[in-house]
């Protein structure tokens, strides 16, 4: 009877409507399996639809195409053997620790003496003694997060789903409470059978997972599933542990197969002008590439490597080098980041010539960025409104992104002095205030 | 071993804040008793026992007037509680239910007296209730806009996080609107009940003594006695009737808002540790006494109780999602036939019975109301800010201002104007200029404190960097204080302008014995067409002052208030 899976996705799909009519895919081709004393762990950066997902198995969102079943059942609505825990913890200030934690049985109209023994017994475990009557805000961080873990536990779900449970917490706590969740769970005193981890945090998925699912961006796709077969309790210096954390580095810096994927073009390759920027400083730019152009990096560097010596998340990273990799300072391959020649000259250079160099990438590579300069050198007045090229961007993609990509070539272009913009007015131009 | 010890035995028993507990409450319900026991009366009762000017009635007509304003609240919040949250969770309806609340804000409050008084007179016919319900329902009028709005607003705010925890944890609908959206809208509910007090004061004080055409009620209340003062030219009287109106306020306060604030604080999401709570003796007493405490137990273990008794749905999400459109049709062609038939009706009702000639001098009217605000905002702001912002950059001071601010808007300044219409006619000045400060002397207190509320928020650092570089002067109030407190200024401005326009109606006329003061302006137009029982002038009046109130807001205040929030707010 233990074979048959805790949860099943079988080529889910979501897409939201946009308001022209079309549609927005963010989640592709899912499929997954969860079997009893299994935890996976869904790894990628924001927007790769990772948390989409865990929102469609708890039951609070519907596939556009495809079916989830628990326990063998299609799930339609949040089921009662599936218990959540929120990234921002998610508890109700105006109740108690023992009422938040005792809310999940109310709703099940539980007697009242079952309510406070199994209530008591999660605040027990989870190791909130003494904290009962006690306001959320009254609570750090971390204890808070317990509260979130003992609401989820006290309904004795089967499955337990995590949405980046501990990067709200600062590095210690955090590290305290996967260690204490994972010595529960080898214990096997928590009352759940399954977990379902969604994280960004390459680290904590080879920490925590049995098996780590990769997810891809654009939209929300699996890359690649990675076992990982070391044994618990696991230590992140074992050279085994390293390996598994650069090989997945190198999963999540690889070129699309076949170069041709149309989801893909949305991000980078293929730029045009309807492509969505990021938005990243040019102060991180110079940074990274001034980092890796030193030794002992001296242009060429891991991004493990990297991303411990910077503190820096894959999710902060990763935006920063592949915008590198967009203008052509750095290639991006094999979980490796190498500077090109003019990235080496400019972390070489003065700030005119960096300027300089900056300017000529811009231009040739960000296509928004020599179309808006294109119309303000055509025009007699030197100027136009934002609006004209919102309008050309929303051809393309939504109104936030269309936003956020103005907003990046804005930053840019006031940069590299490529041209000037006035926020009040809404306008671009080509004069610098003198 | 077994020695009595009777303090301890006391202690046990009650603590003294059972014993103040004790007294509110049995106190309350006295007061309760008392109040509503001539609800029932005839209306010649009335007659029979006339008001009386003398000072030791004063007491119980304040009760009278309390009770009103309670129930005004009552009514407001029961309001609240159903429209606001139709509006928020059937996408249909709120389509008109939230224009709607959006236009019923700006239809000035005593217009709403002038027109409903006949028809509440004709629901409880020859009885006090009638004018009560009337009376009642202008206290209603003057919160239930804001209250609904803000708990509208707070039903579409509530965090995605905490809804899906509740949906997650398969709350029912019913318990998730008493533990998740009720509270969640608490804080802002409670502080919008206590600024539209201010208003409610105002209004009870007004709506006491109504007076439409032949109809002629004067409730016992404070705002009856006044009536009454001003009548028979009584200036001593006045001042008993404002000495009493400034203790009953203070009494609300402390007993009523100050602890609703500091008990509303835990309802606050932002859980930042180490803020500090707002304290409140009241509420000490009602944490501490056991009396207190068993019945708030009671009220939570009956929305748990009523949890479990509601049968939850259990429907799968895909029904809900369906859009039914043949209800969508059916929905816009009622809302269409309403509209049109209610255009036609007021077309129809104002051209047979007005000409266009008097619509275009209700029109210049309105004008003149309208300069009348404007300059007075302008006047007041340069009064207020600069004293404001110096307030303001004083903790001290701000703190003992700042309380004083709120009170003086609370104030309800009609109290005042009987001392001020005295002055007008002794002097002999000219009541078109000086009849029109009494339209802001309520509402100026808004753009006081908001503008100390602006400039205490001022960030040090800000405060540093200007003095380090010697920022001084001119240049100092240009760059500094004055964008870091436009948000503020620009909010309370808005509102002082509001409560302006509802203050002309009774500001442009005033009277003094059987002396008139009258300014030229809407206000004025609309008091007389009251007085007379012109229905049709009262509509094309209240009409005419709608419009420009909705106008003016949606062509200079907020523009003027999501730019000052965009380029000024400091986060």
């Amino acid at each position: 009877m233990n074979d048959s899976p805790l949860l099943q996705c079988n080529d889910v799909r979501k897409a939201f409507p946009k308001p022209d009519g079309a549609e927005l895919l963010v989640l592709e081709g899912m499929n997954l399996e969860l079997r009893e004393g299994q935890i996976v762990g869904l790894l990628g950066r924001s927007g790769s639809g990772k948390s989409t997902l865990l929102r469609l198995i708890a039951g609070l969102a519907e596939p556009t195409a495809g079916q989830l079943r628990y326990m063998g059942r299609p799930i339609a609505g949040p089921a009662p053997g599936i218990a959540m825990v929120f990234q921002s913890f998610a508890l109700f200030p105006w109740l108690t620790v023992f009422e938040n934690v005792a809310l999940g049985l109310e709703a099940q109209r539980m007697p009242r003496a079952d309510i406070r023994k199994r209530s008591l017994a999660a605040i027990d475990l989870i190791g909130l003694d003494g904290f009962e009557s006690a306001y959320p805000r009254e609570l750090s961080g971390g204890m808070r997060q317990r509260v979130g873990f003992a609401r989820a536990l006290v309904v004795h779900p089967n499955i337990l789903l995590m949405d980046e449970p501990f990067s709200a917490l600062d590095v210690l706590t955090a590290e305290t409470l996967r260690t204490d969740f994972l010595d529960l769970w080898a214990e096997g005193r928590m009352p759940i059978k399954g977990v379902i981890l969604v994280t960004h945090n390459i680290e904590e998925a080879v920490l925590m997972c049995d098996r780590i699912l990769v997810f891809g961006s654009n939209p929300g796709r699996i890359l690649s599933e990675i076992k990982v077969p070391l044994t618990q309790p696991r230590n992140r210096l074992d050279p085994s542990f390293r390996e598994l954390v650069e090989r997945i580095y190198v999963e999540m810096t690889a070129r699309p197969p076949g170069g041709s994927s149309a989801a893909r073009q949305e991000r980078f390759a293929g730029l045009g002008i309807g492509s969505v920027l990021p938005r990243v400083s040019s102060n991180l730019l110079a940074g990274l590439m001034e980092t890796v152009a030193a030794p002992p990096f001296n242009g060429k560097a891991d991004l493990p490597d990297i991303a411990s010596d910077l503190q820096m998340e894959i999710d902060e990273l990763f935006p920063v080098a592949e915008t590198l990799q967009m203008l052509r300072f750095a290639e991006l391959e094999g979980g490796d980041l190498k500077l090109t020649e003019d990235g080496l000259a400019f972390a070489r250079s003065e700030l005119d010539e960096r300027k300089r160099i900056f300017t000529r990438h811009l231009l040739t590579y960000v296509p928004l960025a020599a179309h808006i300069r294109r119309v303000l050198d055509e025009r007699a007045s030197h100027s136009a409104r934002k609006s004209r090229f919102v309008d050309e961007l929303e051809d393309f993609m939504n109104e936030e992104a269309a936003d956020q990509t103005l907003r990046a070539v804005v930053s840019w272009g006031r940069y590299a002095e490529a041209f000037a913009y006035d926020d009040d007015h809404a306008m671009f131009s080509l004069e610098n205030p003198t | 071993m077994n020695r009595f010890a009777p303090q301890a035995f006391l202690r046990d028993f009650a603590s003294r804040w059972d014993v103040l507990a004790f007294i509110v409450v049995i106190g309350l319900i006295a007061f309760l008793g008392e109040t509503s026991r001539g609800l029932f009366a005839p209306l010649s009762q009335l007659e029979i026992t006339p008001l009386s000017l003398d000072p030791s009635h004063l007491p119980e007509y304040a009760a009278r007037t309390t009770f009103r304003m309670l129930a005004g609240l009552a009514l407001s919040l029961v309001f609240t509680l159903t429209y606001a949250t139709w509006a928020a969770k059937s996408e249909r309806a709120g389509k008109l239910l939230v224009p709607i609340l959006d236009i019923l804000q700006s239809v000035p409050i005593l217009g709403f007296i002038s027109i409903t008084v006949v028809f509440f007179m004709s629901l409880a016919p020859g009885r006090v209730l009638g004018a009560e319900f009337a009376a009642i329902f202008a206290i209603f009028t003057s919160q239930a806009w804001n209250m609904a709005f803000s708990f509208y607003q707070s039903l579409r705010t509530v965090p995605l996080e905490l809804t899906e925890a509740s949906e997650s944890f398969r709350l029912s609908p019913w318990m998730r609107f008493w533990q998740l959206e009720v509270p969640f809208g608490m804080p802002a509910l409670i502080w919008n009940m206590m600024m539209s007090m201010s208003g409610g004061w105002f209004f009870v004080v007004a709506s006491e003594s109504i007076s439409v055409g032949s109809t002629t009620v004067a409730l016992p209340g404070v705002g009856s006695y006044i009536a009454l003062a001003i009548q028979q030219k009584n200036l001593s009287a006045i001042g008993w009737a404002i000495a009493t109106m400034l203790v009953v306020i203070l009494l609300y306060d402390q007993v009523l808002f100050r602890p609703l604030v500091a008990w509303v604080d835990r309802f606050r999401v932002e859980q930042e540790p180490g803020v500090r709570v707002p304290d409140s003796w009241a509420l000490t007493m009602m944490r501490r006494s056991r009396l207190i405490q068993a019945s708030t137990v009671a009220f939570h273990s009956a929305v748990l109780w009523t949890s479990r008794a509601v049968k939850r749905g259990d429907e799968p999400l895909v029904a809900a999602a369906a859009p039914k459109r043949r209800l969508d049709v059916l929905w816009v062609s009622l809302v269409v036939a309403a509209v049109v038939l209610g255009l036609w009706h007021i077309v129809w009702v104002l051209i047979k019975n007005t000409s266009p000639r008097e619509a275009l001098e209700v029109c210049g009217l309105a004008t003149l109301t309208m300069l009348r605000v404007f300059v007075l905002i302008a006047l007041a702001s340069c009064v207020w800010v600069p004293v404001g912002v110096w307030v303001g950059m004083r903790p001290r001071a701000a703190q003992i201002v700042q309380p004083i601010a709120q009170f003086m808007a609370a104030f309800p300044a009609n109290l005042l104007f009987p001392i001020a219409v005295y002055g007008i006619v002794s002097w002999k000045l000219n009541p078109d200029i000086f009849l029109s400060p009494l339209m802001i002397l309520g509402t100026q207190w808004y753009i006081l404190f908001n503008v100390i509320a602006g400039a205490s928020a001022i960030p040090a650092e800000m405060r540093y960097v200007a003095a380090n570089f010697r920022v001084t002067g001119w240049l100092w109030w240009r760059k500094v204080a004055l964008p870091a407190i436009l948000p503020f200024y620009v909010t309370g401005a808005i509102t002082a302008s509001g409560g302006s326009w509802n203050a002309a109606i009774v500001a442009e006329l005033a009277t003094w014995g059987d002396t008139r003061v009258k300014a030229r302006g809407l206000g004025s137009y609309i008091a007389e067409a009251t007085a007379a029982g012109d229905f049709h002038r009262i509509i094309l009046g209240i009409g005419t002052m709608s419009l420009f109130v909705v106008v003016i807001n949606r062509l200079f205040w907020r523009p003027l208030y999501y730019y000052a929030e965009r380029k000024y707010r400091l986060t």
